[in-house]
């Protein structure tokens, strides 16, 4: 089964990530998560996920994750 | 299979924000808030002509994080300095970065005064209720009943007053041209938030007169609130305090909705 | 060339010699006696496309300087006494932060709000601080129009030459007096020193931020040594005062300012009476001429202070001169001007006595 691309992807700084988890429940598909491993400053921070059920759509690049986010951590990307 | 596809970037760091990591707190305003005034700075292509003062507070240390020429000003006079650059360049653009102690408590006469000359500054003014750099102490926005280091029992009318509402009174003097309160604790108040910002930045180069943007801020470390909790607490307790929306226009600006 | 000679009010004087010297930009709030000033400059200012503002308070209008020095300007702000006090900050964060400005103080009768009358009790508070903080700030000392003429030019070179605020120190008789003044010719803008620390925006370069505040205490430390390392040059390369027969003096009286010229009238009688007495005349106050009273002192029996005090360039005169020579005060607060006849009085009894109604200071 090919796997689709989504529409949109993110890259979160995970270093940068203070795991305040706005963006968490921003994001209107669920893309985000906590990652269960901390980074260098003891914060759990934000991670794009990597599995999606079928019938997930995935990242779609609204950036409303990155608006959002105090520390300017995330970019996000639309497919062209 | 997955055929490959081409992406481009459609949001990062805007240019006058410097690529370092901020002394903020999780779910800081400051650090939103920094982020819109950039953004806004690019998008008008302010960056190389702008001078900021910030203030003494969390924010003091802005100068390492924004990417244009700031001065430092005693603690409540950031405005006394920005009239003093504004008058001698006029051309450049001057903005100001305060909190409630900073803007409305040691500096409510500069403040003041800059509004009513009408001085050609923009103003952002971060309204988190409390002091956050010196520990929690109240502020001149605390709320009735909310703790503060140093009213332990709450805000109490009959000791403290009530909050101020600086915003409003600065409505007043006519040389204050356009006054917005935002909040920065959901998506639809950080986009109408940018635009007051960005509208705030055209008052001062249509030369109309002063503009300020109050910012309702989380403070989770000082309200001793998660992130998330002090999302909650701006947008359900300090907006019926401090209600979001245009609290002043004279500019003639029609708005895109 | 310079102006051709006028009558002219000290605060006015100021005024003009600031524009002269480049000033164009002043922020200031009223306060007696020195009203003249931004009077004067209200409508001077604008002839030269500066900017003058009425700052709604003397703690405003030290800021509105701050931010001005900041961005190259040559600025200036003025007051007295009390007035003074409340621009302590604004003058600690410039000394701090490296920003020249020249501060007017015409000082007049304290503690507190005192009274209008010519004192000059703000020694300590010009010389000794003022603000918080490891710093010093030069202080000019005229003693007449002429001099607050060619100081505030001083002022300014000062205050740009070493990136500190500088204090020039009249009183509210100089500031009311009317005398003849020659002014300096205008200094042409484009030929002061380029300064490449402001704030102008960004464009061609790295963001640039002025601030006084350094967490780290090692840096604040580096920092504090960068600072007092300019004080140490000043201190060395600024001291300046004037003597006036001394070379034959067995009596030296050391007074600054309107003082100074009511002790030059009082020297005057006791020559007449065949008292070998004679002036030094501090002009930086800070830094203090230490060396050339000090040599005086070695060449001289007796030294008489005289100031509109009760008592503070005294002790930078204990300091100076020690035991070199026996040291006699008189001083009289409150903004009272004696008489030369009344100066003269106290110098005759320092030659014969025990200086009253002076005192004699044991060191």
């Amino acid at each position: 089964m090919a796997k689709k691309a989504t529409k949109g992807k993110i890259k979160i700084d995970r270093e940068r990530c203070k795991g305040c988890q706005l963006c968490v429940d921003a994001c209107p598909n669920a893309v985000i998560e906590v990652d269960t491993s901390l980074n260098k400053r003891g914060y759990f921070p934000a991670r794009s996920r990597e599995k999606f059920e079928e019938g997930e759509k995935g990242c779609i690049a609204c950036a409303q994750c990155a608006t959002i986010c105090p520390e300017v951590a995330i970019e996000v990307y639309r497919a062209k | 299979m997955s055929a490959e596809v081409a992406y481009q970037k459609i949001f990062g760091r805007p240019e006058s924000l410097k690529d370092t990591y901020t002394h903020y707190c999780p779910g800081c305003g400051h650090s939103i808030a920094h982020r819109l005034v950039a953004e806004c700075l690019d998008e008008l292509n302010l960056r190389e002509d702008t001078i900021g003062v910030p203030p003494v507070g969390c924010a003091v240390l802005a100068y390492n994080y924004f990417n244009f020429d700031m001065v430092e000003a005693p603690h409540g006079r950031a405005l006394a300095v920005a009239t003093g650059i504004k008058r001698v360049l006029p051309d450049k653009f001057v903005l100001s970065y305060q909190g409630d102690g900073d803007l409305a408590a040691i500096g409510t006469a500069e403040t003041i005064h800059a509004a009513n000359r009408g001085e050609e500054i923009s103003a952002v003014f971060i309204n988190n209720a409390i002091y956050g750099m010196t520990g929690g102490q109240m502020a001149p926005t605390t709320l009735l009943g909310q703790e503060a280091t140093t009213a332990p029992g709450g805000r109490d009318p009959k000791l403290h007053g009530r909050p101020i509402d600086i915003s409003r009174m600065l409505a007043v003097c006519d040389g204050a041209v356009y006054i917005e309160r935002c909040g920065l604790t959901s998506l639809k108040q950080i986009r109408q938030a940018k635009k007051a910002i960005r509208k705030s930045f055209r008052c001062q180069l249509d030369h109309l007169g002063f503009a300020l943007v109050e910012l309702l801020s989380p403070c989770p470390t000082n309200w001793k609130l998660s992130p998330k909790e002090a999302v909650r607490w701006v947008n359900e307790v300090m907006i019926k305090t401090y209600p979001l929306g245009v609290i002043k226009d004279t500019t003639g600006y029609e708005d895109k909705k | 060339m310079p102006s051709e000679k006028m009558l002219m009010r000290g605060s006015h004087v100021v005024g003009e010699a600031a524009v002269r010297a480049g000033c164009r930009f002043y922020a200031g709030y009223p306060i007696t006696p020195q009203n003249e000033l931004p009077e004067y400059l209200s409508a001077r200012m604008f002839e030269v496309g500066g900017t003058f503002i009425q700052g709604e308070s003397e703690i405003a209008s030290i800021n509105m300087v701050l931010g001005a020095a900041a961005t190259g300007a040559r600025a200036m702000t003025s007051s007295s006494s009390p007035g003074i006090a409340l621009k302590q900050e604004g003058i600690s964060y410039m000394a701090g932060q490296e920003l020249p400005g020249v501060i007017i103080n015409m000082m007049r009768g304290g503690p507190g709000l005192g009274n209008i009358a010519p004192s000059a009790a703000d020694y300590f508070q010009a010389t000794r601080g003022g603000g918080n903080g490891d710093y010093r700030t030069p202080v000019l000392a005229p003693a007449g129009c002429q001099e607050l003429a060619e100081l505030t030019f001083s002022a300014f070179d000062l205050a740009d030459k070493y990136r500190t605020p500088v204090m020039l120190l009249g009183d509210g008789l100089m500031g009311q007096v009317m005398e003849p003044v020659v002014f300096p010719d205008f200094l042409n803008l484009d030929e002061l020193p380029k300064k490449d620390w402001t704030v102008t925006g960004c464009k061609g370069r790295e963001a640039r931020a002025l601030f006084s505040m350094i967490l780290d205490t090692a840096l604040l430390y580096r920092h504090n040594l960068h600072l007092q390392e300019k004080f140490d040059r000043i201190a060395a390369e600024e001291q300046r005062s004037e003597t006036i027969l001394t070379d034959d003096a067995d009596m030296v009286v050391v007074s600054y300012g309107t003082a100074a010229r009511i002790a030059e009238s009082a020297i005057e009688e006791l020559r007449a009476e065949g008292m070998a007495a004679g002036l030094f005349r501090p002009i930086t106050l800070w830094p203090y001429p230490t060396t050339a009273l000090r040599a005086l002192a070695k060449k001289v029996d007796k030294i008489a202070v005289f100031e509109f005090s009760l008592g503070q360039m005294l002790e930078d005169v204990i300091l100076s001169v020690g035991e070199r020579a026996e040291i006699y005060f008189y001083g009289i607060p409150g903004g009272v001007i004696p008489t030369p006849s009344e100066v003269a009085q106290f110098l005759r009894s320092v030659h014969k006595g025990d200086g009253k109604p002076g005192r004699r200071i044991e060191v």
